[in-house]
Parts: C-alpha cells; structure tokens; sequence
C-alpha cells in the first residue's frame, strides 16, 4: 500500500537540518508512504514573523495551507516542530478569527497531525517492527521532544503534552532501550541560539546532564532546531561549563533508518557536528 | 474567548491594545505565578512573566516595552500551557514586542541582538521567499551588538569555526534557495508594512 501525503520540508531541511529532510523522505518511502513535496512552498515565517506582526506570521504560513489544500492530499506531514506549530498557529486563527482574514479561503481542509504521532499512528509501530532488520539492542537513549511539537496543545491538538510517550514506543520498536527522563519537553532555546547564544548554551548543557545522569548515551531529537542547539554547540558548550560532553544526538528518523537498512545512513550521519558513528561502531551497528 | 467581553474602558490604550491584539483576557490574572515557576528563561530576564502581566494590568508601559524579557521569551508555550486562567502569554509577548516596534520605545529596545536576527531572518524571507540561514546568520551576528567588539573579542573566530564544518558537511549552501513566486511575497511583507530599520 502506497499513500501519498503532502510535505512541507521548511527551511531547515533544506540548509542546517539537510539529514532530517533526507531520513524523513527516505524511511517514509520505505514505510510506505510518499511525501510529495508542496510545489514552491515558502517560508512559514518562523519565531520572527509573530514577533513582528501578527497578521504577516498567519497569512505567510496561510501561502503554505493553501497550496497543501490545492494539492488535494488528505493529510500533510511537517517534520520541523518550528514549521508545525507555525503553520498549526495559521490554521487555528483562520478557523477562530476568520473575519480578520478576509483575503484567505481556508477552513481546515488539510489534516496536519505532527510528524511523531503520524509515524506511530498513521505508519504504526506494528510496521516499524515488520521493517526491522537490524536491533537497536543496548543503544541507550532519551527521547526529546521539545516544546513546538507538542505546545500549545489548543493548537497542536497534542494529548500528552506534559509526558509525551509516543516518541519513546518507536525507539522502543526498533530495539533501543529508551530511559525515562523528566525533560522531555524542555526548551533549547530555538532561534535565541543566534542572538543569545550563552542563553542557549545553559539550557542545552543543562539537557546534556540530565540526559547523563539518566544513563542515556545519545539523545533522540525531532525538530531541526533542537539539533542544531544541540548537536552543533557542543564543543563550545563543553569549553564554556568546564566538561567534556560528546553526545550523539540523533534525528528519531535516522535511528528508524538504522533499523531498517537505510542505505544512505552513513551519509546522513557525517553531517552531524558531534559525532554519531563512533557510539554506533561500539555497539556494533554499524 | 474574545478580548471585546472585558469592559476596556477603566484601562490605559497600553493595556487595551495588549488585551486586543494578543486577544488574551490578560486581567484575569491572579498572580499565582505558575507562569513564571516553569518558565525556562527566567535566569535571564530582567522582569518575570508575572510581572510583566501585573505591569500590564498597571499600565506600566515604558517599563514593559523597554525592557529585555519581551524579546528573550523563546515562545515555548510552557506558561501559556500550564495558566490556570489559560492566558497565553506568549501571543501576549508578541503582542508587546509589536508594540514596541510601533511606537517610540523602538529606539530603546531592552534587547537589541534578538530583535536585530528577527528584522535580518525577515528580510532574508522578504527577498528569496525562504530563509538563506548562512547570510541571516553571519549578519545578525554582526549586527547584534556593537560591530567592535565583535571583532574585538573574537565572536567572529568562534562563529567561522562553526561555519567552515556546517560549509562541508553540506549543512550551508553558497546560495540562497529561492522560491518562483517572490511576489506574492513581497506583496504580504508590503501590506503588513514590513520592512523596519533599528
Ligand atoms: S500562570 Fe496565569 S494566572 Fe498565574 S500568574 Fe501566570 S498569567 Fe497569572
Ligand atoms: S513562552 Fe516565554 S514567558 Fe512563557 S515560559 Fe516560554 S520563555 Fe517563558
């Protein structure tokens, strides 16, 4: 069975987020559902177009809606969180406040679930499983979900949005051993990465050490932005806190294509700036 | 819930324009702080998300819009979430950042490298219809400060070291992606009156 699904990559996917993009597209495919990408999407206006002007942030994102609408797939999968809940935050102010967006003729046409809950729901663990031809056995690992994925939930729609599991199930069916851990959904920091970096950078070392003192040995994200704060800093984080942090940080997709035989997986994983390979060649799988 | 079932008429204009374009019911507020316990920026802010709420109440509004904790709330959603009285005080922030580039506090923004990346992401978004990360972020680091000390005091040897990697690990391309219809775009940024200078 093969479905087919809009997809709005983002910005991220296509620049610092590349091996999101790249493992989303490839293990979709493969799970059996085709992403066709939105044709000449823009951008969803990011944390700096609410910041700037309300009716910019919702008819920007809006552009997008309508061309998933035009394009007449039921279902529409966004993997950046920041480009989810933008796009999310469209869609709710045209169905509360229409009257202020007299230019746009959107009513919720597109069904928009988030990008973990479309993999555990609508691809379903049993799949994952059927898929599965290599273990993750004794890959130690937290699942973060940060905060867009899930927040608000008035217009994410998200259920468990204080301990969000669903993340945890999919690393569990790929045979890793996923630890509980009580900052699922703190913040990184987002885009204050650029002009607040030592914000940032107490906020991410402070993940690394909770994610440490559970006994988690990689961190499993799925949100470019949450990479990049992550992923990229961790060597000035190290300098600046006086420790020596080198913690995988992997895309939930990347690890789905481990499991299942991705063969690009090497690629994707030598884009990453805190090296993944090393922890993988110790457990032998890789 | 619309702003318009408050009676606005015992308020200053600073607190009505708050209520009615972050649509929050802002005077429901009553103070129990569970914003600001869960906030993860507090460490940093000069005044606390509850404060803020009360100075609104007040109408305090130069000390609102001048001051560094409207620009360096990340938009987690976490208070908005967890209110009793389900104000959203993110879309309450935005609200107040707006007003602040709207009036004559523009001059005087309590955190100027945040708004600076904001005002430089847009106008990488104004001029390809998508973000082109590696401009808009070597300019707004430039800019966020006083361009001195960024050479100074090294920010840039830090910021070219992690631009070489993100160049060859493919993470940063050479050139903007640009969408066709740049138009369309242009024409939202120019009906929104987008297109400020700090
Ligand atoms: S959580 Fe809500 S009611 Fe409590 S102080 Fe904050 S804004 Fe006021
Ligand atoms: S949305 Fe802003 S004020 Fe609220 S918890 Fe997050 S950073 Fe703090």
């Amino acid at each position: 069975m093969n479905t087919k699904v809009s997809y709005y990559p983002g910005c991220s996917l296509r620049g610092t987020g590349r091996e999101y993009g790249e493992s989303a597209e490839a293990v979709f495919k493969s799970l059996g559902t085709e992403l066709v990408e939105l044709p000449d999407w823009s951008c969803c206006g990011a944390s700096s177009a609410h910041s700037e002007n309300k009716g910019l942030a919702v008819e920007i994102a809006a552009r997008n809606l309508i061309l998933a609408k035009e394009s007449g797939l039921k279902d529409m999968v966004i993997p950046c969180s920041a480009c989810f809940q933008r796009t999310k935050v469209a869609e709710y102010e045209l169905k509360e406040n229409p009257q202020a967006y007299p230019d746009i003729s959107y009513n919720s046409e597109v069904n928009i679930p988030d990008i973990v809950s479309f993999v555990h729901n609508k691809i379903g663990i049993e799949a994952i499983k059927k898929n599965v031809i290599k273990k993750l056995t004794g890959l130690k690992v937290v699942s973060y979900y940060g905060c867009l994925i899930s927040r608000h939930p008035k217009i994410t729609g998200a259920g468990n949005f204080e301990n969000p599991t669903e993340m945890d199930t999919i690393l569990e069916a790929l045979g890793t051993e996923v630890i509980d851990w009580g900052y699922k959904t703190d913040c990184c920091g987002g885009s204050l990465a650029i002009s607040q970096a030592e914000i940032m950078q107490k906020l991410v070392g402070n993940l690394y050490d909770k994610a440490l003192e559970a006994g988690a040995e990689c961190i499993a994200v799925c949100c470019p932005l949450c990479h990049a704060n992550l992923d990229m800093y961790q060597k000035e984080i190290s300098k600046r806190f006086k420790k020596n942090y080198n913690t995988p940080i992997f895309y939930f997709t990347e690890l789905i294509g481990l499991a299942i035989g991705e063969k690009d997986i090497i690629k994707w994983l030598k884009r990453h700036l805190t090296d993944p390979i090393k922890l993988l060649k110790e457990k032998n799988l890789l | 819930m619309k702003a318009d079932t408050y009676k606005l008429k015992d308020f200053s204009s600073f607190t009505k324009d708050i209520i009615n374009v972050s649509g929050e019911k802002i005077n429901n507020c009553y103070q129990c702080r569970k914003c600001t316990a869960g906030c993860p920026i507090t460490f940093a802010m000069d005044i606390l998300p509850h404060q803020i709420i009360k100075y609104i109440q007040l109408g305090f509004e130069e000390k609102v819009l001048t001051s560094k904790t409207i620009w360096l709330c990340a938009a987690c959603e976490t208070c908005g979430t967890r209110c009793p009285n389900e104000i959203d005080l993110a879309a309450m922030m935005d609200a107040l950042r707006q007003r602040a580039l709207a009036t004559q506090y523009r001059n005087r923004i309590g955190e100027k490298g945040t708004s600076v990346f904001h005002q430089e992401f847009l106008s990488s978004v104004k001029s390809n219809g998508r973000v082109y990360e590696a401009m808009m972020m070597a300019k707004s680091r430039m800019r966020s400060g006083h361009f001195l000390t960024y050479l100074l005091r090294g920010d840039w040897i830090a910021d070219i070291k992690l631009f070489i990697p993100m160049l060859l690990k493919g993470k940063m391309g050479m050139l903007p992606h640009r969408i066709r219809n740049r138009k369309e775009i242009k024409k939202l940024f120019k009906k929104f009156a987008i297109g400020r200078k700090v």
